[in-house]
């Protein structure tokens, strides 16, 4: 009965949201209030619905309910509680409901708290944002029902794929999905924008949030997801621009410039297309983010092919959306208000410098991740296009991104002082020839281009650093006044110096695990010793444990270093009976931000087992780097004057003047 | 009826969501967010001019280019607020919300949804078991992932309801022989006998177990049941074999020899116990047994649960296995041994496990493969002396070359 409940709530949402996709806008039409304010009941309401929907497919999940196909085919009644959660979303069908369950959440909270959008703008932004759930409900009911039912359920299910069997790959794809239907708020804003042929200043100022809060989730996403194929997948690799990832970051990409362009929309009002433009791309990338995993077409255009009517689903749905507020956007963008001017050197500026790199970055990896797909739909070639393509083209375009980082944020707004700017720089420049001459020097003979990479690193570290010490003015002025000015500091501030300091040492994990990383392969038997950079490993043999739903062979091995023991690392294989497949499990031991790793091959008869090892140094600060981006991210929008839609006059002003400077 | 309740209370909570707002007086246009921002724009203005963030003159046009902008909204929101509000679309909308909400809904959900069928998480399924009920499941549908227990505790089960079905007692008993609860077999022999009437093979069969449940020895009640069968059939070899053991363990050597001799005499070649009746012809003489084979072939236990299941909760009825259902079962049994092949690649220490997939692949007739598991057991026993001799020992039982 639960799941029957749960797939009418899932009728009953498409039924509301069928309503708030057009009462609504007529109301904007007529001008009529009343008509509007449906709006904001129907999401609410939509929401709980969809809410129930996926508690239904839940509580199926928990008590391994298997007369529902989607249970029977994902789970298994021998898993642990929480891999039973997680099977929810570790399907086709389940993720597709927890999509719209993120979508309506959102849109429940555009009607809940968006009390100061103007009413017809409010009214826009949640039909637009029902559009798309209409879609998806369609979608889920008529191709990819997860309330599928068996009259003759099996006694045992089929388990969940082994390799999701992992806690870090469980809450993956939640955090890309906030992410990735987060800019669908940005999307409805610019579309409801388009339709209303007038952007409102409260637009960007609701837009940024939004905006932020999804690009925090999916960088949070995309660092979860290369973390775990660095420990799952055995091969140490973290990032293998592979389809699926490139996926995840073309809308990281494209947000990370709206996130920019908003930003002087916000301030300025300049931008107001372009802005509006990156939110639709930013978005229809993600829709594209979330079809390219689903349908198939990655593994071949073939599979796309065996399954017509969901992929021809997914096709209509792309077509339309992408298609269509692009013409939109074509069709109103020349009616929009132009916003204020300002010099090519100037804070401005700098910002489109950044929208046009980190766009152009974007549009290489779309064209490595689509083209060979184009190729072979369309001549049947198979090429692939892998790390050299993107080393050579998304490299260099970082390069210029990461070298005006510093300056971005200490120019000028309408008009800035590029030799001024340069000059306070000083300090970041000579921390980052310093730096890449100490590694020059000590790792002489080694590539050269190491060292300046390591360089650039620690001259954006610093370059954020000096950005702070400029404003709280650090050096200049008596400590007690330093002090008060950093505490006064605007977040939003604060946030911008830690986010692109996080991108500072996500660059230095990068090149550090690139150059200096070492590996030893090799067969051992119990009591073999491998050593790697200082650690003497011993093999001390393996071992057979029983988990809940698989066997594990665990390899033993004792670190020392000079002769003394530092740990016990223990990988495993696992093997799951259910699906007769297996996974490898590495174990890590970090010193500092370095990892030793240890992954198991095959055994081979007689009796040794192959052993992969790695040192890679500072690898931990690539998702260091991504933690402390978010954290920025996190701390602009705490920022009082992001929180509220628009700021309530007599309490803003009372803050401002306590607010010494920014 | 409880479903159609709760379905029914959704879909009013559904319409009352659009209804309500329809119905409500429409709040005052928040007016003046415009006003507000741009009235903020001007002060982060002053701001950003005192720290340095924005020049001087900059500073001055942009004022100028918000306060532009302020003047507008302000206009703007006023103009706003007067506007003709036709009911027309009100009326449409509530209705819409009346009927096609609950009928678009309700329609496409009979369309796409299972009302009939009831949820069937595991505990329930569990509980039905205990409680006899038959599933509603397919029993012969992949019964790879049923653990055994499972499986006997719904024949059990099944057998607890309906305890005078002959053919389920029959079904069960060669899974309890297989899992060494030889009483349980004997019992279920006895029913099966009891209520199937008395034929050879039922007679020797029932005879076996009570033996088997008497440690090998040929009780009585065993040998009566024995010399039952022959009566039937005189050529049955089960009761030739063990009246043959009765004649050993009285201590007659030489009746026990004549009865295995004559058995011998009859066998076809193609017969498989064979090895095993001249292994005990030799143990009865005080001749060493030699290689010979084990006799019977050692069927999977799982593989004799799932033909259970495929007659006792279905179908007590049907008389045998479909033959697709046969060859499933092989199917089945050699994908067993090929998992269990798998696990000794990875962890070959154990070395029971070794004796049976050598013993496995004697049953599937296949020496060579029999011969290759050999081969990798030694290997990856290593030098554990103690195991190999148990691996030795273990295949010679099986009568292949250790």
């Amino acid at each position: 009965m639960i799941a029957e409940l749960g797939h009418y709530a899932l009728v009953l949402a498409l039924a509301l949201a069928l309503v708030q996709s057009v009462v609504p806008l007529v109301g904007t039409r007529t001008r009529d209030p009343v008509l509007m304010q449906v709006a904001s009941p129907t999401a609410l309401v939509q929401f709980v619905f969809v809410a129930l929907s996926f508690a239904a497919l839940t509580a199926c999940y928990v008590t391994s309910d298997f007369s529902i196909l989607n249970v029977a085919e994902n789970s298994h009644s021998q898993q642990p509680l929480i891999f039973k959660l997680t099977s929810v979303w570790g399907n086709h069908e389940g993720s597709m409901l927890l999509w719209v369950l993120i979508l309506a959440f959102f849109g429940a909270l555009v009607a809940a708290f968006g009390n100061n959008i103007p009413a017809a703008l409010k009214a826009s932004v949640l039909a637009v944002q029902s559009w798309i759930a209409v879609t998806f409900y369609l979608f889920i009911l008529l191709t990819s029902n997860p309330f599928a039912r068996l009259p003759n359920p099996p006694f045992e299910g089929r388990d969940l794929n082994p390799i999701l069997q992992d806690l870090g790959l469980a809450i993956h794809p939640p955090l890309l999905y906030l992410g990735y239907v987060g800019f669908s708020i940005s999307f409805s804003f610019a579309v409801a924008a388009l339709i209303e042929g007038r952007i409102d200043a409260a637009w960007a100022r609701w837009v940024r949030p939004w905006t932020l809060a999804a690009w925090m989730f999916l960088t949070l996403g995309i660092a979860m997801g290369s973390y775990w194929a660095y420990y799952e997948l055995g091969w140490g690799g973290w990032w293998f621009w592979d389809p699926v990832e490139n996926a995840s970051l073309m809308p990281w990409l494209a947000g990370t410039a709206l996130l920019h362009s908003a930003l002087v929309m916000e301030k300025r009002e300049a931008l107001k297309v372009w802005t509006i433009l990156l939110a639709i791309l930013a978005f229809s990338l993600s829709l594209i983010g979330t079809f390219l995993v689903r349908s198939g077409v990655l593994t071949s255009v073939h599979t796309f092919a065996t399954d017509p009517t969901r992929g021809v689903f997914i096709l209509a749905i792309l077509i339309a959306f992408i298609g269509g507020s692009l013409a939109i956007f074509a069709w109103r963008a020349s009616s929009l208000k132009q916003g204020g001017l300002f010099a090519p050197v100037s804070r401005e500026g700098a910002l489109v410098l950044n929208n046009l790199l980190l766009t152009t970055a974007c549009a290489t990896v779309f064209v490595g991740t689509l083209y060979p797909l184009a190729l072979e739909a369309l001549t049947g070639a198979k090429i692939s296009v892998g790390a050299p393509f993107f080393n050579m083209t998304f490299g260099p375009l970082f390069l210029p991104i990461l070298l005006a980082m510093p300056f971005g944020p200490m120019l000028a707004w309408k008009r800035g002082d590029l030799l001024g700017v340069a000059q306070r720089l000083v300090w970041a420049y000579a921390a980052g020839a310093v730096v890449a001459a100490a590694v020059y020097a000590y790792t002489w003979g080694g590539p050269v281009i190491a060292p300046f990479a390591i360089g650039l690193s620690a001259y954006v570290i610093v370059g954020a650093l000096v950005d702070i010490a400029e404003r709280i003015g650090l050096m200049r002025l008596p400590l007690a006044v330093v002090a008060r000015r950093a505490a006064g500091l605007p977040r939003a501030s604060w946030g911008t110096a830690i986010a692109h300091l996080g991108v500072g040492l996500t660059m230095l994990g990068v090149v550090c695990e690139m150059n200096w990383g070492a590996e030893r392969i090799g067969m051992v038997k119990p009591g073999a010793v491998l050593s790697l950079r200082g650690y003497d490993l011993t093999f001390d043999g393996t071992s057979m444990r029983e988990g809940p739903n698989y066997r594990e062979l665990i390899g033993h091995f004792t670190v020392r270093r000079d002769g003394n023991v530092i740990t016990v690392m223990e990988p495993t294989k696992r093997n799951f009976a259910a699906r007769e497949m297996g996974t490898t499990e590495a174990a890590l031991y970090s010193r500092g931000a370095s990892q030793l790793y240890v992954s198991l091959g095959d055994p081979s008869p007689d009796g040794a087992i192959a052993v992969r090892i790695y040192h890679k140094p500072l690898v931990l600060l690539i998702w260091i780097g991504a933690l402390v981006m978010t954290f920025g991210g996190g701390l602009s929008l705490s920022d009082r004057r992001l929180r509220v839609g628009a700021p309530k006059p007599a309490k803003a002003k009372s803050k401002t003047a306590l607010q010494p400077a920014e | 009826m409880t479903l159609w309740l709760l379905l029914a209370f959704m879909t009013a909570m559904a319409v009352a969501a659009i209804l309500w707002p329809l119905a409500r007086r429409p709040k005052p246009v928040a007016a003046g967010n415009d006003v507000a921002v741009y009235r903020d724009q001007l002060e982060e203005i002053e701001r950003d001019r005192a720290n340095g963030a924005i020049g001087a003159p900059e500073a001055e046009a942009a004022r100028i280019e918000v306060s532009r902008r302020l003047l507008a909204a302000a206009d703007a929101t006023a103009a706003e607020s007067a506007a003709a509000q036709p009911a027309g679309y009100r009326r449409l909308a509530g209705i819409l919300a009346l009927i096609l909400v609950p009928v678009g809904a309700s329609a496409l959900y009979l369309q796409l949804g299972s009302p009939e069928l009831p949820g069937q998480p595991l505990s329930d399924r569990l509980a039905r078991v205990h409680a006899g009920v038959p599933m509603q499941g397919n029993p012969q549908g992949n019964p790879q992932g049923q653990s055994l227990e499972a499986l006997i505790a719904r024949v059990e089960a099944y057998l607890e309801k309906n305890p005078d079905d002959g053919r389920g007692w029959e079904v069960i008993a060669p899974v309890y022989m297989r899992s060494g609860n030889y009483e349980a077999a004997a019992k279920a022999r006895g029913h099966a006998l009891r209520l199937l009437g008395s034929t050879a093979e039922r007679e020797a069969d029932f005879g076996e177990t009570v033996v088997a449940a008497a440690n090998g020895v040929v009780t009585a009640e065993a040998h009566a049941a024995f010399d039952r069968a022959i009566k039937l059939d005189a050529k049955n070899v089960s009761a030739r074999f063990y009246l043959g053991l009765a004649a050993e363990q009285d201590g007659r050597k030489a009746d026990a020899v004549a009865a295995w001799t004559a058995l011998l005499a009859d066998a076809t070649p193609e017969a498989g116990w064979t090895e095993f009746v001249r292994r005990s012809i030799a143990r009865a003489e005080g001749r060493p047994e030699g290689e010979v084979a084990k006799s019977e072939p050692q069927r999977s236990t799982t593989a004799d649960v799932a033909k259970a299941l495929g007659m006792a909760p279905e179908a007590p009825a049907a008389a045998a296995p479909a033959p697709q259902a046969k060859a499933g079962e092989d199917d089945m049994i050699r994908g067993m041994v090929s998992r269990l092949a798998d696990r000794l690649k990875q962890d070959g220490s154990d070395v029971d496990g070794w004796i049976r997939l050598v013993r496995s692949y004697v049953v599937l007739g296949d020496a060579d493969k029999a011969r290759a598991a050999i081969t990798d057991a030694r290997t990856a026993l290593g030098k554990d002396s103690e195991k190999l001799r148990r691996l030795d020992d273990g295949v010679k039982e099986l009568g292949l070359e250790g």
